[in-house]
């Protein structure tokens, strides 16, 4: 099927043959799927707000072969590449994270978007993945020296990006990265004391943020008992599915996207139960799944602690991002407003995508022995 | 440490470390699948297992369905008021490409508007203008036949009144939004909008168009300049007809005349004249202060201060009871009011319905005026209908309420079919007196031209100058009225007919009095409608008939001591 030989040494013969190319296939299927998704879920969307019809569809389109050429683009790195990259990001990222606050228009309440020459760009999107791979860094550096305080570094790195967030406030996001900061600490030996202690942390956090914002609060009555406020969007989207049954409606029959504002990207999923039916989405969570597994699997085997640290948030971030959004979809966990990664309209959230999986395609790449040892 | 044994320990605790990581891995690995499998197991749930034959996305969804308002109907099912979906035509200023050539070509077919206004909307910079709102599918045909682009149809409930202005002022109106503003759609805007039972009435729609047309004959015959007519059910308060004209056609798109609009029937209050000597002569009797063999003399006029009351047709002598209420004295009535009392007057009228509004549905009710001090000299122009001034529906009420039996029944626009219980206002035999009263108005008073052969009608005209601008009395300016019931000997309706300043003529030899004007009306209203309402005429002279409405009317001045 290559035409692309074995013994072909340049930079792209040696990536396509060291690449996982398994987990290429299904990014570059999701990236269809998502495609044939924005055209049916976004025109009525658009339409509600006095758009043309196929604006989102037009964009996203454009989108979609920039981040395909970014992931590639970065998948060719190695992993130190890939180390010096994030650290480059991460810190333009925290920089346009503080600015946010202080230029970035307020949308529904929160600060999280930053205007740069007729775009709009969400830093925070590309903080995830450029954080994930700098405190990998740290703890791998931890543990290969325990004299290198790394993880001081990385909690200090943690309650940095924490902090930003939530000035914006941004929970979702802080819970995502949290989580695949807590999987990182966890992945790098944190005793099983402090594991137990951080997850309490955590729930008191979540518990703290019940009471001290009044909408994440509300979310999580409305979830606990539908009945004691405004379940609409959720409960159109439970419709969605059960209107959808196994085989869907068929596209373009779906009537849920005329009923949520953010159908094209907060409830694509809803949108895929609707008119692709419940076998087409478990065709999608599989697809998720194996490239999430698939990674962790060949991980396993992976001799270089930051590789696997780095590589494991990567793909946790994408796994957490999916099981979020489709779980809030099915009411398995309060709403909470994510994308679908490579599914959901949003051009911050694919390019930063691109760039998280292709950092985790190059360190997932099969490497000679030479390079087990890395600096 | 040697750095040897140093490199060797960071690379035990390396492997170490790793080792760790794999493990731990594993963990995290389990739990995301784990997740994907819970997801995809609700997935299955949600789509195979629950059930879905009916997705209640369109009922329960936040934006509110238009539905139509329920329909309106008469008390036999007759349409009054529906809903049709009809075509409504906006322009998407975006799409249109020749504003000024565009708007030309669509007033060629929509020739009510005005093509600089179309073409000065269509440049706009919205998207969305209208243009006009219900149109005709034969206006749709023809716009759509234009072929210009960037004109749509958008549906829309139309309310439509099949039998335009007939029962106008009792159904009223709404706006091309569909919000009742007047009449009933006003008063049940609520239940209209929500029910989808339709909405049934006490109107007869065949005695409604009776009635209307009779009346509108007489105002155009006399040169009124408006009148009013009521038929009401005496037992159940049903309005049977409620005409008000000048009328309007409610589905007329354009401002509605005040004139038109406004509901003398139940809006208006005016003084009513000589057909308050109904309720007069009824409290007199109820009190006991007056009875029917008994009577006043009416010789002279009564002074009182600078007033002079006296009799539009004096007989100058003793006047007896009935023959007080037959000639319409004024003489006698004030003497009669008098005798039972300023307080006792003042309670009859309010337990009659007369110090308040009417319990009708309608939003256009009119407050009667009665005097805040209700001293002697009220007492006295209230004996004969001036110095208080009530609806029309006011009065046909009343007059329910005095010869039914004398239970008070509220009146309703609804159809009722069966009504509550009443009150009691004037005994059997005052309400049994008083129908011989009316009758005898009838066969030997003013009230002659209502005899409809066969039904019994007894009734009581009214003739009332209408106030001046200066607290006096317009000679020209009248009030003339007729109030009916049919039969006599056991009463079903009630008929009112009200014409407002009918000018004297020459087929009338100059009067405009009630019974020259509405009295004929009401003759002809009855003649026609009575075999609608299941009323059969009956022989006048039969025996059982006689003895029900014989009245003995004596009569001192020796001219005559009749017996009708």
């Amino acid at each position: 099927m290559s035409t692309i030989a074995r013994t072909d040494t340049s930079v792209l013969g040696r990536w396509w043959w060291t690449v996982d190319r398994w987990t290429l296939g299904a990014l570059f299927l999701l990236v269809l799927i998502g495609a044939l998704l924005v055209m049916a879920a976004s025109p009525p969307v658009a339409e509600r707000i006095n758009l043309d019809g196929l604006y989102f569809v037009r964009r996203q389109f454009m989108i979609l072969p920039v981040a395909l050429l970014v992931m590639v683009g970065v998948s060719l790195m190695t992993p130190v590449q890939v180390r010096r990259f994030s650290c480059l990001g991460l810190a333009v990222t925290l920089g346009l994270l503080l600015l946010v606050p202080l230029i970035g228009p307020e949308i529904k309440g929160a600060h999280r978007w930053i205007g740069i020459g007729g775009m709009t760009l969400q830093p925070s999107e590309f903080a995830k993945p450029f954080f994930a791979v700098a405190s990998a860094w740290m703890f791998a550096e931890w543990r290969r020296d325990p004299e290198f305080p790394g993880h001081i570094v990385a909690i200090g790195l943690y309650l940095i990006v924490v902090a930003l967030l939530l000035s914006q406030p941004d929970l979702g996001m802080t819970v995502v990265v949290s989580a695949i900061w807590f999987g990182q600490f966890f992945l790098a030996g944190m005793p099983l004391v402090l594991v137990f202690g951080l997850i309490g942390l955590g729930v008191s956090g979540l518990i703290g943020a019940y009471f001290l914002f009044p909408h994440v609060s509300s979310r999580i009555d409305r979830f606990l008992d539908p009945s004691s406020g405004d379940s609409y969007q959720v409960d159109r989207s439970l419709e969605a599915f059960m209107n959808g049954g196994l085989m869907g409606t068929g596209p373009g029959e779906g009537t849920v996207k005329a009923y949520l504002p953010d159908a094209h990207a907060d409830f694509i999923f809803s949108v895929a139960g609707e008119e692709f039916g419940g076998i087409a989405c478990l065709v999608i969570i599989s697809i998720y799944a194996f490239i999430v597994l698939r990674g962790y699997a060949r991980l396993l085997s992976e001799p270089s602690l930051f590789v696997l640290l780095a590589a494991t948030g990567l793909l946790t971030q994408f796994a957490l991002q999916a099981l979020v959004h489709m779980g809030s979809a099915v009411n398995l966990m309060p709403a909470k407003g994510m994308t679908l990664p490579f599914l959901s309209y949003g051009g911050s959230s694919l390019i930063a995508l691109g760039i998280a999986m292709g950092m985790a395609l190059a360190l997932t790449r099969r490497r000679s022995g030479a390079g087990e040892d890395l600096p | 440490m040697n750095p040897i044994s140093r490199s060797v320990k960071i690379d035990g605790v390396a492997k170490q470390a790793i080792e760790i990581g794999r493990n731990r891995l594993l963990v995290a690995g389990c739990l995301i699948a784990l997740g994907f499998a819970a997801v995809g197991g609700r997935v299955i749930e949600l789509s195979a297992l629950r059930d879905h034959n009916e997705p209640n996305v369109a009922s329960s969804s936040g934006t509110t369905l238009t539905t139509g308002r329920a329909d309106i109907l008469d008390r036999n099912g007759m349409l009054l008021a529906t809903s049709l979906r009809t075509p409504s035509l906006y322009g998407d200023p975006k799409e249109i490409l020749d504003a000024d050539r565009a708007a030309q070509r669509l007033v060629t077919v929509l020739t009510d508007l005005n093509p600089a206004e179309v073409a000065a909307q269509l440049k706009t910079e919205r998207r969305f203008v209208w243009l006009k709102r219900t149109l005709t599918p034969t206006e749709q045909f023809e716009v759509n036949n234009l072929g210009i682009p960037g004109l749509h149809f958008q549906d829309e409930w139309r309310r439509v009144y099949p039998q335009g202005p007939l029962t106008a002022h009792a159904i009223g109106y709404t706006n091309v939004d569909g919000m009742g503003l007047a009449g009933l759609e006003q008063a049940f805007d609520d239940v209209l909008r929500s029910g989808r039972d339709p909405l049934r009435l006490s109107l007869d729609l065949r005695v409604q168009h009776i009635v209307r047309e009779e009346l509108a004959r007489q105002i155009i015959s006399f040169e009124g300049i408006g009148g009013t007519g009521v038929v009401l059910d005496v037992d159940s308060g049903e309005t049977i007809a409620m005409v008000s004209l000048p009328d309007f056609d409610p589905n007329g798109s354009g401002d509605i005349p005040d004139e038109a609009e406004f509901n003398r029937a139940s809006l208006g209050v005016y003084e009513m004249g000589s057909t308050f000597k109904i309720f007069n002569t009824a409290m007199a009797l109820e009190e006991g202060t007056t009875t029917l063999t008994g009577g006043y003399d009416a010789t002279n006029p009564i002074k009182i201060s600078r007033f002079t009351i006296n009799d539009d047709h004096p007989k100058a002598r003793w006047l007896s009871t009935p023959e007080i209420f037959m000639y319409s004295s004024n003489i006698g009535s004030v003497k009669m009011a008098m005798d039972a009392g300023t307080e006792a007057q003042k309670t009859f009228m309010g337990r009659i319905g007369f110090l308040g509004k009417l319990p009708l549905e309608l939003p256009e009710r009119g407050r009667p005026l009665w005097p805040g001090t209700w001293r002697e000299i009220n007492t006295m122009t209230i004996a004969f209908g001036h110095g208080i001034s009530v609806s029309p529906m006011h009065l046909a009420s009343g007059v329910a309420t005095v010869v039914n039996g004398g239970i008070k029944q509220p009146i309703t626009l609804l159809r009722t079919d069966a009504p509550g219980p009443g009150e009691r206002v004037i005994s059997e035999q005052t309400s049994h007196d008083m129908r011989r009263l009316m009758r005898l108005v009838v066969l030997g008073g003013t009230g002659r031209k209502s005899a409809a052969e066969g039904y019994l009608i007894g009734g009581k005209t009214g003739t009332a100058e209408k106030p001046g601008g200066r607290g006096g009395y317009k000679k020209k300016s009248l009030i003339s009225s007729f109030v009916a019931a049919f039969p006599m000997n056991a009463p079903r309706y009630v008929v009112l007919i009200m014409v407002d300043e009918p000018k004297g003529q020459k087929h009338s030899h100059g009067y405009a009095s009630g019974g020259w004007v509405a009295a004929p009306a009401v003759k002809r209203i009855v003649e026609r409608a009575a075999p609608l309402l299941g009323v059969a005429a009956v022989d006048e002279n039969a025996p059982e008939i006689r003895r029900e409405l014989m009245i003995e009317v004596p009569s001192r001045g020796g001219k005559r001591n009749a017996t009708f």
